[in-house]
C-alpha cells in the first residue's frame, strides 16, 4: 500500500530509528538536504577494533616462499593466527608497523592459496575460517545518516578496509582453490557462519558487499548443504525489509544472486519457491527504495516466467494489485518492468491477464504525467508485444479506446498526443471495423455521461440510474429509483433526462 | 481487487429498494452496500468507514447472517481498505446483538490476522484484543482461543506474528487446562523457525509474563526470556531487553539476582550496539524495577559504561539519561555515586566528538543542579555549562539555555549571565533563521529570570533587531516574542521601552517594516490595554490608512477589526468607522474587502 504507515521496526524506540531531528531543523519541518549533507562529511566508520581489550605487539614471520617445504604449513597457520589481530583504522596513525605486517602476511596468503597447490590442507580449515570470522563478522555501525539515501548520499565507507579487502580476497581464493574440499569446509561453514555472513550485506560499503555477492554465490555453489538454508535466510532478510524496518542496503546484491538462483531450479517448481515469488519478491515492489534495486528484481521475476509459465498470472495481477497510485518515478519502473514480462510472455498465458492489464495501461497514458503515459505508449513500439494485441484486438481495443480517444484531444504534451495517433493509425489500420463502431459509441457513451452530471452528486452513478443502452432498436430505457415522493425536483431532472436522451 | 459479484445480500437489500415503496429509510443503505463493490477504491473506503450505519440499518439479525459473511467473503482487497475494515469490526459488538453474539466477529478478524501488510494485522490484532473482553469466559474458550491457536499453528509467518499478541487477553479468564495450553504455544513461538514471529513473541513476553502465576512467571517465563535474550540475532536480543523489565517489576527482590540479573547484565554489554542503545533506552525503567540495592552493585557501573560506549548512538541514549538517573538514585547514597561515578563520565561526555551527545546530555545537565545542591553546582556543574554554551553546535547551546530554569531555581541566573550573554548574541545572529526562530522562543522565559533591568540593558535591543530580520518567519515570531515579553514586564514598561520604537516603524520606507509596526499592534493591544491603544497606537493605524501600498492598508483595517473589541464604543463610531468607511470604496479590491469586513465584524454599518 502506497501509505507511509510504514511500522517502525518492532519497537516504538527502536535504535534504527536513530537521532531525532536536531530541533532547530524541527521548527518549519523542512529537513534540508544540505543540511544533513554537511555534518555527512566524514564517512568512514569501522566497528571492528572495538571489542579487542588489549593491543598484541606483532612481529614479522619468516617468507612463505623461504620456508622449508616441510614447515609451509606450519608457517601457514603462524601467519593466519597473525592475521587474528585487529587494528584501530579510525587513528590512522596508530601502530603503523603492526598494520603494515598483518597486510603483508595476509598478501602473502591470499598470493599462496591462489598461485600454489597443496597448500590448503585439513589442519588449515579451523583457522583460516577462524581469521576469516575474526576479521569480517562484526556488528555494523549505525548509520552516520539515519535518512541515508543510497541514491543521493554519499556511503559510509569502511575504514579498517585496507586490511579487510584482503581478508574477503582471501576467503574467495580459498573458495575457488582447485584444492577446495566442501567436505571439509562445511564443518566450519555451518549455518552459523552463513547467518553471520548474511548479516554483512546491511554494510553500506559497496565494496564490501561486491564481495559478500561473489563469496556467497560460491559458498552457495559448493556447499550444498546450505543452499535452503541460505535461501530461507535471505526470505527473512527481505520480509524483514519490507514490512518492518524498510533498511537494508543489500537488497539488490541479495537479487542478484537469487537471480542465478532461480537459474537453476529444477522442473516443476516447488510450491516453496513459488511461495517466495508470490510473497517475497512480488512484495519487494512495494518498498519506497524500489530504485536501487527494481533492476535485479525485474531480471528474478522473468527469470521465474522463463522457467514456468504458469507463474504469469500470479506475477501480473500481484504487480498490479501492488501498482503505484502516488509516486510517478516507481510507476515508469512498474510499466519496465511490465515490458519485460510481456517480452516472454506466452500468448496463452497473455489472454488470462490481459483484461485488468490494459485497464491498467489505459489508466497510465491518461496519467498527466508525460513520461508515465509516454512509457506506457512505448508497448506499441515493441513487435511482439504488438502481435499480442493484434491476436486480442477484439478484447484489447474496446478497453483502451475511451482514454487514447480522449487523452489524445485533452493531453498537454505534444509527445504524448502524437505518440496516441500513431497507437490509433496502427488500431485502425488492424481493425478498422471495430474501430469505426467504437468511435461512434464513444460519441454516444459521452452524451450519456453528460446527462449523468445532471443527476445530483450524492447518488452514486450505477445505483441512482441505469441506462440500458441496446445500440440495435436505440431503446433507452431509464430506470431511476422511486426517490420522487418529497421531491419535485427529481421530476424535473428525469424530465430533463428524457429531453436529452430523445435528442440523441 | 474489489468483488466483482455482489452476493445475495447485496442484491437483495438493492431489490427490496427498487421494488418497496415504503421501504425508503433503506436507500442509502443501498448506496452504501453498492458501493463496497465499486471499482473505485476510495468509494470503497467510504462505504466501511461507515459500516456501522449499513449493520445498523440491516439490524444484527441480517448483520450475523448476511452482512459479516459477505464481508469475511471479499477481505482479499486494497491494504487502506482492509485496514479501516479491521478498525470498525473492533466496535461491532452491539450491532451484531451484544456480547452474546460477538464471537460471530471473528472469522473476518481472523482474515484480517493473517494478511502480509503490517498496518493492517496490527489493527485486527488490535480489535480482536478489545473485543476479547466483551466475550463470556465460555465464549472465550469455545470460540476465541481455538482461534489463537489456528494463529498460531499457521503455515506463514504472518498469523503466528498476530497470534503472539492475543494471549495475554485470554490467559486470565480461561480453564487451568487451555492455561496449560496457551502456555506450550507461547513456549513454541519464542523458538519459532523465523525471526519476525520470534521478534513478535519478545515484545509480548513482558505483557504475558503479567497475567501469569507467579510461579509460571518463575518457571517458564525466566527460560524463554533467557533464551530470547541470548538469540542469534540482535533484533530479537534488544526486545527481551524490554521484556526483561517488565519481568523484573514482577518477581520478588530475592529472586531477581539470579534469574534476570545475569542476562540483563549480558545484554548491557552485548556485542550489537543496538541492544546495548534499548539498555540505555530503557535505563530508568530497569532502575526502578531492580531497586536500590542492585543499582549500588550493578546498574551504577553498567551505566558508566554505557555512558563511556564506543559507539555514539549508545552514549547519547544513556546521556539522556543522566538526571532521570540520579534522581532515582537512593537517597543516602545520591550524592556520593554522583560526585565520584557519574560526574567523571558526564564531564567527559561535554567534550564528546559527536554532537548528538553533546546535544542530549545538555538537554539534562541542567537537572543535575537540582539534586547536587547549590554548592557542588557552583563548584562542579558551572564550569560544564558554560563549556557547553560555548559549543560549536547550535543546537547544544540551544539545549542549555532552554533548560536555564532548573539553575535559575538553585543558583539564580547571575552565575551564569556573563557567559550566557554572548552565547544569546550569537544564536540570536545565527546564519540559520531555525536557529534564531529557537532562540525567539526562549526570550520570554530568559527576560523572566533575568530580570527587567539585564533585559533592558542587553537583550531589548535584539528583540527589537528581529523585526526587521528579513525572514518572515522570524518578524512573526518577533512580534509574537513582544507580547510575551510585555504580559511579563506590564503595560508600563511596553509604553516606555516597545511602544514607541515599534510605533517608529511605521515611517519605514521598505513596506514589510511598515506592516511589521501593523502586526505588533495586532499583538499588542490587547496586553497593553485601552489607553495605550486608544493614545499612542491608533492614531498611527490611522495614518498608516493613507499608505501608498495597498497591502498596508488592508492590513490596517485588518488591525482594526483586530483592535476594535479593545477600544471604547464612542471611538469606534466617531473615529474608526469613517476610517474603515473610507478604506472600503478604496480602489484595490481586496483593501475594499477586508474594510467591509472589518465594518461587519465590529457592526458598525
Amino acid at each position: 500500500m502506497e501509505t507511509p504507515t510504514k511500522l517502525p521496526p518492532s519497537s516504538p524506540s527502536s535504535p534504527t530509528t536513530g537521532f531525532s531531528v536536531p530541533s532547530a531543523e524541527k521548527v518549519d519541518g523542512f529537513p534540508r538536504r544540505s543540511m544533513r549533507r554537511a555534518r555527512q562529511r566524514r564517512s568512514h566508520s569501522s566497528s571492528q577494533f572495538r571489542y579487542q581489550s588489549s593491543q598484541v605487539e606483532l612481529t614479522p614471520l619468516p617468507l612463505l616462499k623461504d620456508a622449508p617445504v616441510a614447515e609451509i604449513h606450519d608457517l601457514f597457520c603462524k601467519k593466519l593466527q597473525q592475521c587474528c589481530v585487529l587494528f584501530d583504522f579510525l587513528d590512522c596513525v596508530a601502530d603503523l608497523k603492526g598494520k603494515e605486517i598483518k597486510r603483508a602476511a595476509l598478501n602473502e596468503l591470499v598470493e599462496s592459496v591462489a598461485t600454489s597447490r597443496g597448500v590448503l590442507i585439513e589442519p588449515l580449515y579451523p583457522e583460516a575460517i577462524k581469521m576469516i570470522s575474526v576479521n569480517i563478522f562484526r556488528t555494523l555501525p549505525p548509520s552516520e545518516n539515519p535518512e541515508f539515501d543510497p541514491e543521493e548520499d554519499e556511503p559510509a565507507l569502511e575504514a579498517s578496509w585496507p586490511h579487510l579487502q584482503l581478508v574477503y580476497e582471501l576467503f574467495l581464493r580459498f573458495l575457488e582453490s582447485p584444492d577446495f574440499q566442501p567436505s571439509l569446509a562445511k564443518r566450519y561453514v555451518d549455518q552459523k557462519f552463513v547467518l553471520q555472513l548474511l548479516e554483512l550485506f546491511d554494510s553500506e560499503d559497496p565494496r564490501e558487499r561486491e564481495y559478500l555477492k561473489t563469496i556467497l554465490h560460491r559458498v552457495y555453489g559448493k556447499l550444498l548443504g546450505l543452499r535452503a538454508y541460505i535461501r530461507k535466510q535471505i526470505n527473512n532478510i527481505f520480509l524483514r525489509f519490507i514490512y518492518e524496518t524498510e533498511r537494508f542496503n543489500g537488497v539488490a546484491e541479495l537479487l542478484e544472486i537469487l537471480g542465478s538462483i532461480i537459474n537453476g531450479f529444477a522442473l516443476p517448481l516447488k510450491s516453496e519457491h513459488k511461495q517466495f515469488l508470490v510473497r517475497v519478491l512480488i512484495p519487494l515492489h512495494t518498498a519506497k527504495s524500489l530504485s536501487i534495486f527494481h533492476a535485479q528484481l525485474a531480471y528474478c521475476v522473468v527469470q521465474f516466467m522463463e522457467k514456468d509459465a504458469t507463474v504469469t498470472e500470479h506475477i501480473i495481477r500481484g504487480l498490479l494489485r501492488y501498482w503505484p497510485k502516488t509516486c510517478t518515478q516507481k510507476e515508469v519502473m512498474f510499466l519496465g518492468e511490465i515490458e519485460e514480462i510481456l517480452d516472454v510472455i506466452e500468448p496463452s498465458q497473455f489472454i488470462r491477464v490481459q483484461e485488468p492489464l490494459f485497464k491498467q495501461i489505459a489508466a497510465c497514458i491518461s496519467s498527466p504525467h508525460f513520461q508515465v503515459a509516454e512509457r506506457a505508449l512505448y508497448f506499441w513500439n515493441n513487435e511482439y508485444i504488438l502481435s499480442l494485441i493484434e491476436e486480442n484486438c477484439q478484447v484489447i481495443l474496446p478497453l483502451v479506446f475511451g482514454t487514447l480517444y480522449r487523452v489524445s484531444k485533452e493531453h498537454w504534451n505534444q509527445t504524448i498526443i502524437s505518440l496516441i495517433y500513431n497507437v490509433l493509425k496502427t488500431f485502425m489500420e488492424m481493425n478498422s471495423k471495430l474501430f469505426d463502431d467504437l468511435t461512434s459509441s464513444y460519441k454516444v457513451e459521452k452524451q450519456k455521461t453528460r446527462l449523468h452530471r445532471l443527476l445530483p452528486k450524492k447518488w452514486s452513478l450505477h445505483t441512482r440510474i441505469k441506462l440500458l443502452d441496446e445500440r440495435s432498436s436505440n431503446i433507452i430505457e431509464i430506470n431511476i429509483y422511486k426517490k420522487t415522493k418529497n421531491n419535485n425536483n427529481n421530476i424535473k431532472w428525469i424530465g430533463d433526462i428524457k429531453r436529452e436522451l430523445k435528442s440523441l | 481487487a474489489s468483488g466483482a459479484q455482489g452476493p445475495a445480500l447485496v442484491e437483495g437489500v438493492g431489490l427490496g429498494m427498487a421494488g418497496a415503496d415504503s421501504d425508503d429509510s433503506l436507500y442509502p443503505i443501498a448506496v452504501l452496500i453498492d458501493e463496497l463493490r465499486n471499482e473505485d477504491v476510495q468509494l470503497r473506503l467510504n462505504s466501511i468507514k461507515k459500516l456501522s450505519t449499513i449493520a445498523l440499518a440491516l439490524g444484527v439479525e441480517r448483520t450475523r447472517t448476511e452482512l459479516l459473511p459477505f464481508l469475511t467473503d471479499t477481505i482479499y482487497d486494497e491494504d487502506e481498505v482492509l485496514l479501516a475494515l479491521a478498525e470498525q469490526l473492533g466496535n461491532f459488538t452491539m450491532l451484531v446483538g451484544g456480547p452474546e453474539y460477538v464471537h460471530c466477529l471473528l472469522p473476518p478478524l481472523e482474515s484480517l490476522a493473517t494478511v502480509e501488510e503490517t498496518v493492517v494485522r496490527d489493527k485486527a490484532v488490535e480489535s480482536l484484543r478489545k473485543i476479547s473482553h466483551e466475550h463470556s469466559p465460555v465464549d472465550l474458550e469455545v470460540h476465541f482461543e481455538p482461534l489463537v491457536k489456528r494463529l498460531a499453528s499457521g503455515d506463514w509467518f504472518t498469523s503466528r506474528t498476530s497470534a503472539c499478541g492475543l494471549f495475554s487477553v485470554c490467559y486470565p479468564r480461561v480453564s487451568s487446562t487451555v492455561k496449560a495450553e496457551i502456555r506450550q504455544h507461547f513456549r513454541t513461538l519464542c523458538s519459532d523457525d523465523t525471526p519476525m514471529v520470534r521478534r513478535a513473541a519478545a515484545s509480548k513476553l513482558g505483557e504475558f509474563a503479567k497475567v501469569l502465576e507467579l510461579e509460571y512467571v518463575k518457571s517458564d517465563i525466566i527460560s524463554l526470556f533467557t533464551a530470547l535474550a541470548s538469540d542469534e540475532q540482535d533484533s530479537v536480543r534488544l526486545l527481551a531487553v524490554e521484556a526483561g523489565v517488565s519481568i523484573a517489576t514482577l518477581l520478588p527482590q530475592e529472586d531477581l539476582e539470579t534469574l534476570v540479573m545475569p542476562t540483563l547484565r549480558q545484554a548491557a554489554e552485548d556485542k550489537s550496539w543496538r541492544v546495548r542503545y534499548m539498555v540505555a533506552d530503557k535505563f530508568s525503567d530497569l532502575q526502578k524495577a531492580v531497586g536500590p540495592e542492585i543499582t549500588k552493585n550493578d546498574l551504577v557501573p553498567a551505566f558508566q559504561n554505557l555512558l563511556k560506549d564506543c559507539e555514539a548512538e549508545v552514549r547519547a541514549a544513556a546521556a539522556n539519561k543522566v538526571k532521570e538517573f540520579c534522581e532515582n538514585l537512593p537517597e543516602d547514597s545520591r550524592e556520593t555515586i554522583i560526585m565520584t561515578h557519574i560526574l567523571p563520565c558526564v564531564k567527559e561526555l561535554v567534550s564528546d566528538t559527536n554532537q548528538h551527545v553533546k546535544s542530549a546530555l545538555a538537554s539534562v545537565i541542567m537537572g543535575l543542579s537540582t539534586i547536587l545542591g547549590k554548592d557542588n553546582t557552583v563548584e562542579h556543574l558551572l564550569p560544564l555549562f558554560l563549556a557547553q554554551l560555548k559549543d560549536e553546535c547550535p543546537e547544544v547551546r540551544l539545549n542549555i539555555i532552554s533548560n536555564l530554569d532548573c539553575v535559575n531555581e538553585v543558583i539564580g541566573i547571575r552565575q551564569l549571565s556573563q557567559s550566557l550573554l554572548p552565547a544569546i548574541v550569537e544564536l540570536a545572529e545565527d546564519a540559520k533563521w531555525r536557529v534564531r526562530l529557537a532562540i525567539i522562543e526562549y526570550m520570554p522565559l530568559l527576560a523572566g529570570q533575568l530580570g527587567v533591568e539585564f533585559f533592558d540593558e542587553k537583550l531589548n535591543s535584539l528583540c527589537m533587531a528581529w523585526l526587521v530580520d528579513h525572514v518572515y518567519a522570524i518578524r512573526e515570531a518577533a512580534t509574537c516574542n513582544l507580547m510575551k515579553l510585555v504580559e511579563k514586564f506590564g503595560a508600563e514598561w511596553a509604553q516606555n521601552t516597545i511602544v514607541p520604537k515599534v510605533l517608529g516603524m511605521a515611517n519605514d520606507p521598505n513596506y514589510l517594516h511598515r506592516m511589521t509596526t501593523l502586526f505588533c499592534i495586532n499583538a499588542l493591544s490587547e496586553v497593553c490595554g485601552q489607553e495605550i491603544t486608544t493614545k499612542h497606537m491608533l492614531p498611527v493605524v490611522f495614518k498608516m490608512s493613507n499608505d501608498q501600498v495597498a497591502n498596508v492598508r488592508f492590513n490596517v483595517a485588518k488591525s482594526l477589526q483586530k483592535i476594535g473589541p479593545v477600544l471604547d464604543s464612542n471611538c469606534l463610531q466617531t473615529e474608526v468607522k469613517p476610517v474603515l468607511e473610507k478604506l472600503a470604496s478604496d480602489q484595490d479590491m481586496d483593501v475594499k474587502y477586508f474594510a467591509q469586513e472589518a465594518i461587519s465584524v465590529l457592526s458598525l454599518a
